[in-house]
C-alpha cells in the first residue's frame, strides 16, 4: 500500500484515518455482552428501528489513532431471518438498514468449547464480503475440557484473523484490537464455503433477473430460507419473483440438493474441513461440572424443589427487599413535599410542584427498587445458565398457555410488579411470545392491587364473616389474574399473534461463575433505561391527570377553593397544632390499643384457628389474661390524653366537615370531577356512584391512587394507601366507606354493599390502570399500539368482570338472601 | 458400527440412550432451525434427561447441550446406537 496517498489512485476502502464501522455479531451465551461492554467501555447508546422490538448497542472503542465504531446486534444463531426483528440482523450487516453505514469488518464472537456450533453463523459472516476477524472466547474451558485449538492454523483455513480471549477476565483483548487494526489496514475478503455448482447457478440466474442487483448474500437467503422474511421483502417489489424462486429451490430438490438441507451440510462440511487438523478433541469426554450439575438441577424432584426455591427468592426479594428502600423514597417525596411548602406560597405553582411533578417523580423512581432487584437476579441466574434450566422446568406449564418457559419469570414478577416483569420479557427471544407475554403481564395481581383489596375485604368482609373468608376473597382477587392471563395469551396466539409456531430449540449453556461486573452492569443499565424512556410517560400523565383534578380552582361565584379552605382552617389554627402534637404524643399507645381490641374481636369469633385451639404460642386463657389486662393498662396510660384532646377534636369538627365539603365540591367541579359524574351512567350497572367513577377515572396513573381519591371524594382527606395496608380498620376512610350513602342522604341505601366491593375489587384486579405499564410497554415494544392494545382490551375485561359480579352479586342477593 | 435394526424417533430414546439421526420430515422452517443446531443425517445425539413435566427434552450433541420439545425432536429419525459407539469426527 502506498503510504503518500494522491488523488488520482484509488484509494483503499479503508482509510487509516477514517472511523471503521464494526459489526459484532455472535450465538446466544457466547460472552458477547461482555466482549462488547470490555471493548466498548461507558462510551454506549441503545439503538432501535421502527417496527421491531430489538434493539442494537452502540459504542467506540479506540486503538491508537484509530477509532472503531461497534455495532453489537442481537445474538442469533443464524443469519436466516424468519421476523423483522431477526431482519434487522442481516440489514445492519448489509448496511440495508435507514441511517446507519455498512460495516467495514465484522467481529464474530464465538465459543470455544462448542466450535462447530458456533462457527455456522462465522461462515455466514464470512459471506458478507468485508473482514472477519474471528474472537475465540472462553478458550480456558475448552482447555478445560481438553480440546486444544491452533487458533492461527484456523486462521488460516478460515483465511481471516482468530484470536483466542477470556472475555469475561480481560484476556487477549489487546491482541483482539491489534487484529481490528490489521485486518482494517489490509482489508482481506476471508474464505468462505463453497455451495455445490448446482447452486451457485441458481442463484446467480436469480440475481440476473433482480432489479436493483442485491448481495450474492441476499439472494443466497431467498433461495434457502423457505417463508423467510427475505422472500417477504423481496417479493413484495417484485411480482413473478416467488415463482422463480420456488421453480429453482424444485430444481435443486430433483438435483438432490434441496433448500433447507443444502446449507447446514454444506457449511457443517466446510466447518469439519476447516477445523480438521487445528481443533484436537479429548477421545472420551471427560465428565464435567455441568455434567454433574444438571443431573441435579433437571432432576424430576430436586430439579422442581431447588427452582421453587430460587423462584421463592426471586419473588420475595423483589415484594420484600425492596420495600424498605421503597419506604425510604416515599418520606424522602415527603420530606421534599415539606420543604417546597415552606419555600413557595401555596396557590397553583406550589400545587404543580408538590402534588403534581414531585408525586410524578416519586411515582417513577418507586419502581426502580424493584427493577435493579430483578435484573440483578435475571443477570444472576442467565450468566450462570440456570435461566435456560428454568425454562425448560416450566416449559409445558406455559405451553399450554401457547407460550414457552421464557415466559415464567416475566409472569412470576408481574405478581410483584408489571413493570419489571414487562422489563424481564427480553429473555424471550421469540417476538410473538414476547409481546404475549407482554401483553398479559399486566393482568397478574400486582403489589399496587394489595392496598384496594385489603381496604375492601376489611371493610366488608371481616365483620359478621366467617373467619376464612377475607382470605378467601384475596385469594379469588389473585386467582382472577392467574386464570386470566393464561386464557388471554392462548386466544392472542390464535388471533391476533398466530403464526408460524415458534420452535422451541433452546440451548442449555455450561454452568459458570456470573461475574459481579457484569450482574452490577445490568441492574444499572435497567434503571437507566426505565428512568429515561418511561419516566417521562410517566411523569406526564401524573401531571396531566394532576391538573384534571386541580382545575377549574374556583367556584360559581369565582371564589377560589384553596383560599376557601385556608379561611375555614383559620380560626382553629391552634387547636389543630394542640390536637396533633397530643396525637403523635399517644400515637404507639392508640396504634397497639387498637390492634389489640381487634384481636379480642377476631379471638372472640374465632378467626385465628391456631390461636383459637392453643396450638400455637401460650395456653388460650392465659394469652386472653395478658391482652385484657394490656388493654386496660393502655385505656388507662391514655385517660389523660384523651380527656385534653376530646374537647379539641369537638371543636375541630364542624371545620373539619366544612373542608371536606368544600374539597369534595371543588373535586366534582374539576375537570375530572364533571367527567365522572358524566359516565355516571356508564359505571351505574356496576353498581358505582360518580365518586367511584372519578376514583377510578383519577387512578389512571397509579392504581393506588384510588384510594387516595376515594379519601378525598368520601371528605375523610387524604387516604394513604401504606397506612391502610399496615393497618385498614384503624383508617378513617375505613368507617367512611361503610357510611356512605348514594347521594349524601343518610337516609338513603348504602352506596357499598357486597356486591359493590367486589364489582370494585374485580375492576381493579383487571384493569390497566397503571401509566408506568403502559409506558413500559410503549419502551419495550417500540411502538403506541400495543399499550394501547393492552389498556383497552383490560378495560373492557375489568368493565364486563365488574358489571357481571354486581348485577350475579346483586341478583343473588336478592333471591336467596332476603 | 452398523446402527441395531430398530429406527426410532429422536423423542422415543431413554435417558442416557444414543441414536444416529437417519432423516428428518417436517416443516422447511422447523428444519431449517433444527439442522442449523447441527442436527441433520449422520449426527450422533444423545438423551440427558427430561422435563419433570415430561417435555420437553434434553439432548446432548457435538459440543453442547440442547432442549427441544417431544414435537420437534418426533420429526428426527434415529437409529438407536449401542452404549460405547461413537461417531468419530
Amino acid at each position: 500500500m502506498s503510504s503518500s496517498p494522491s488523488v488520482d489512485l484509488p484509494a483503499p476502502r479503508l482509510k487509516t484515518s477514517a472511523t471503521c464501522t464494526v459489526a459484532l455479531v455472535g450465538n446466544p451465551n457466547t460472552g458477547k455482552t461482555t466482549l462488547f461492554n470490555a471493548l466498548a467501555g461507558m462510551r454506549q447508546r441503545v439503538g432501535n428501528y421502527p417496527g421491531v422490538t430489538v434493539e442494537t448497542k452502540k459504542g467506540q472503542l479506540r486503538v491508537g489513532e484509530r477509532v472503531f465504531d461497534l455495532v453489537d446486534l442481537p445474538g442469533t444463531y443464524s443469519l436466516a431471518p424468519r421476523s423483522p426483528d431477526e431482519m434487522v440482523a442481516v440489514d445492519l450487516v448489509l448496511g440495508h438498514q435507514p441511517g446507519e453505514p455498512r460495516p467495514d469488518a465484522i467481529l464474530s464472537i464465538v465459543d470455544a468449547s462448542n466450535l462447530d456450533r458456533n462457527l455456522y453463523l462465522t461462515t455466514q459472516a464470512l459471506e458478507v464480503g468485508v473482514p472477519v476477524v474471528v474472537a475465540l472466547n472462553m478458550i480456558d474451558v475448552a482447555t478445560g475440557q481438553g480440546v486444544s485449538i491452533d487458533a492461527e492454523r484456523l486462521g488460516r483455513q478460515l483465511g481471516c484473523r482468530v484470536v483466542p480471549i477470556q472475555a469475561n477476565k480481560g484476556k487477549g483483548l489487546d491482541a483482539l484490537k491489534q487484529a481490528l487494526v490489521a485486518a482494517a489496514d489490509d482489508d482481506n475478503i476471508p474464505n468462505s464455503p463453497t455451495f455445490p455448482e448446482t447452486f451457485e447457478r441458481e442463484v446467480a440466474a436469480l440475481r440476473e433477473g433482480m432489479s436493483g442487483a442485491p448481495e450474492l448474500f441476499l439472494v443466497r437467503r431467498l433461495l434457502l430460507d423457505v417463508g423467510g422474511t427475505t422472500e417477504q421483502h423481496l417479493a413484495a417489489r417484485d411480482d413473478g419473483l416467488s415463482a422463480k424462486v420456488a421453480g429453482a429451490r424444485k430444481r435443486l430438490t430433483e438435483a438432490g440438493c434441496g433448500v433447507p438441507g443444502i446449507e447446514a451440510r454444506t457449511r457443517y462440511a466446510w466447518i469439519r474441513q476447516a477445523t480438521a487438523g487445528c481443533v484436537h478433541r479429548p477421545d472420551r469426554r471427560p465428565v464435567s461440572w455441568t455434567d454433574r450439575l444438571d443431573r441435579v438441577l433437571t432432576h424430576k424432584i430436586w430439579g422442581t424443589l431447588i427452582f421453587l426455591a430460587v423462584m421463592f427468592v426471586v419473588f420475595m426479594a423483589i415484594f420484600e427487599w425492596a420495600k424498605p428502600v421503597m419506604k425510604l423514597l416515599a418520606s424522602g417525596k415527603d420530606w421534599g413535599a415539606a420543604l417546597l411548602r415552606g419555600v413557595i406560597p401555596a396557590g397553583p405553582l406550589a400545587s404543580l410542584l408538590i402534588d403534581g411533578i414531585l408525586e410524578g417523580v416519586g411515582a417513577v423512581i418507586v419502581f426502580l427498587p424493584q427493577i435493579v432487584i430483578l435484573f440483578g437476579f435475571i443477570a444472576i441466574l442467565e450468566d450462570c445458565g440456570y435461566m435456560a434450566r428454568a425454562a425448560f422446568l416450566m416449559d409445558k406449564l406455559m405451553a399450554r398457555a401457547g407460550l414457552s418457559g421464557k415466559s415464567f419469570i416475566p409472569m412470576l414478577s408481574s405478581v410483584a410488579c408489571a413493570v419489571p416483569g414487562i422489563m424481564a420479557t427480553r429473555v424471550i427471544e421469540n417476538r410473538r411470545d414476547r409481546l404475549a407475554t407482554i401483553v398479559v403481564a399486566p393482568l397478574m395481581s400486582c403489589s399496587a392491587r394489595l392496598p384496594v383489596y385489603v381496604l375492601l375485604i376489611a371493610a366488608f368482609f371481616t365483620e359478621g364473616h366467617p373467619w376464612w373468608m377475607p382470605g378467601l376473597i384475596m385469594f379469588c382477587m389473585y386467582a382472577i389474574g392467574l386464570v386470566t392471563a393464561p386464557l388471554v395469551a392462548f386466544a392472542l396466539k390464535r388471533t391476533l399473534l398466530r403464526g408460524e409456531t415458534p420452535v422451541f430449540v433452546m440451548e442449555m449453556p455450561l454452568y459458570k461463575r456470573p461475574s459481579l461486573r457484569q450482574v452490577a452492569r445490568r441492574m444499572v443499565d435497567s434503571g437507566w433505561a426505565f428512568l429515561r424512556r418511561a419516566g417521562s410517560i410517566i411523569l406526564a400523565s401524573m401531571v396531566v391527570v394532576w391538573a384534571l383534578l386541580y382545575f377549574p380552582r374556583h367556584d360559581a361565584e369565582g371564589n377560589s377553593f384553596a383560599d376557601l379552605i385556608e379561611k375555614a382552617e383559620e380560626p382553629v389554627e391552634t387547636q389543630r397544632k394542640q390536637l396533633k402534637e397530643w396525637e403523635e404524643k399517644t400515637a404507639p399507645e392508640r396504634k397497639e390499643l387498637r390492634q389489640l381490641e381487634r384481636q379480642a374481636k377476631r379471638d372472640d369469633t374465632g378467626a385465628n384457628l391456631f390461636t383459637l385451639y392453643g396450638l400455637i404460642g401460650p395456653p388460650r386463657e392465659a394469652r386472653v389474661a395478658e391482652r385484657d389486662r394490656r388493654i386496660e393498662e393502655l385505656t388507662a396510660a391514655l385517660a389523660p390524653a384523651k380527656k385534653e384532646m376530646e374537647p379539641l377534636e369537638e371543636a375541630l369538627k364542624p371545620v373539619d366537615e366544612r373542608i371536606h365539603a368544600l374539597e369534595m365540591a371543588w373535586k366534582k367541579n374539576s375537570y375530572l370531577g364533571q367527567m365522572g359524574q358524566a359516565i355516571e351512567p356508564a359505571v351505574r350497572p356496576l353498581g358505582w356512584d360518580w365518586r367511584i367513577g372519578v376514583a377510578a377515572l383519577a387512578s389512571f396513573p397509579a392504581r393506588e391512587v384510588v384510594v387516595g381519591t376515594l379519601g378525598i371524594v368520601y371528605r375523610v382527606g387524604k387516604a394513604d394507601s401504606e397506612e391502610i395496608r399496615e393497618d385498614p380498620e384503624g383508617s378513617e376512610l375505613f368507617a367512611a366507606l361503610k357510611q356512605a350513602r348514594w347521594n349524601d342522604d343518610s337516609a338513603a341505601a348504602p352506596v357499598y354493599t357486597i356486591p359493590v366491593a367486589l364489582s370494585l375489587m374485580v375492576f381493579f384486579a383487571l384493569c390497566c390502570q397503571c401509566a408506568s405499564t403502559l409506558a413500559v410497554i410503549r419502551r419495550e415494544t417500540n411502538s403506541w399500539r400495543w399499550p394501547a392494545f393492552t389498556f383497552v382490551y383490560m378495560t373492557v375485561l375489568a368493565y364486563v368482570g365488574a358489571l357481571v359480579v354486581y348485577q350475579v352479586g346483586t341478583w343473588i342477593g336478592s333471591t336467596w338472601m332476603v | 458400527m452398523t446402527p441395531s435394526a430398530a429406527s426410532l424417533r429422536l423423542d422415543e430414546l431413554r435417558v442416557g440412550q444414543r441414536g444416529r439421526i437417519l432423516s428428518l420430515a417436517g416443516e422447511p422452517g422447523l428444519l431449517q432451525r433444527l439442522m442449523e443446531m447441527g442436527l441433520f443425517e449422520g449426527e450422533d445425539v444423545e438423551m440427558t434427561a427430561i422435563a419433570p413435566l415430561g417435555d420437553p427434552l434434553e439432548f446432548r450433541l457435538r459440543d453442547y447441550r440442547l432442549s427441544l420439545r417431544r414435537r420437534e425432536a418426533a420429526c428426527i429419525g434415529i437409529a438407536l446406537l449401542n452404549a460405547g459407539e461413537r461417531n468419530s469426527p
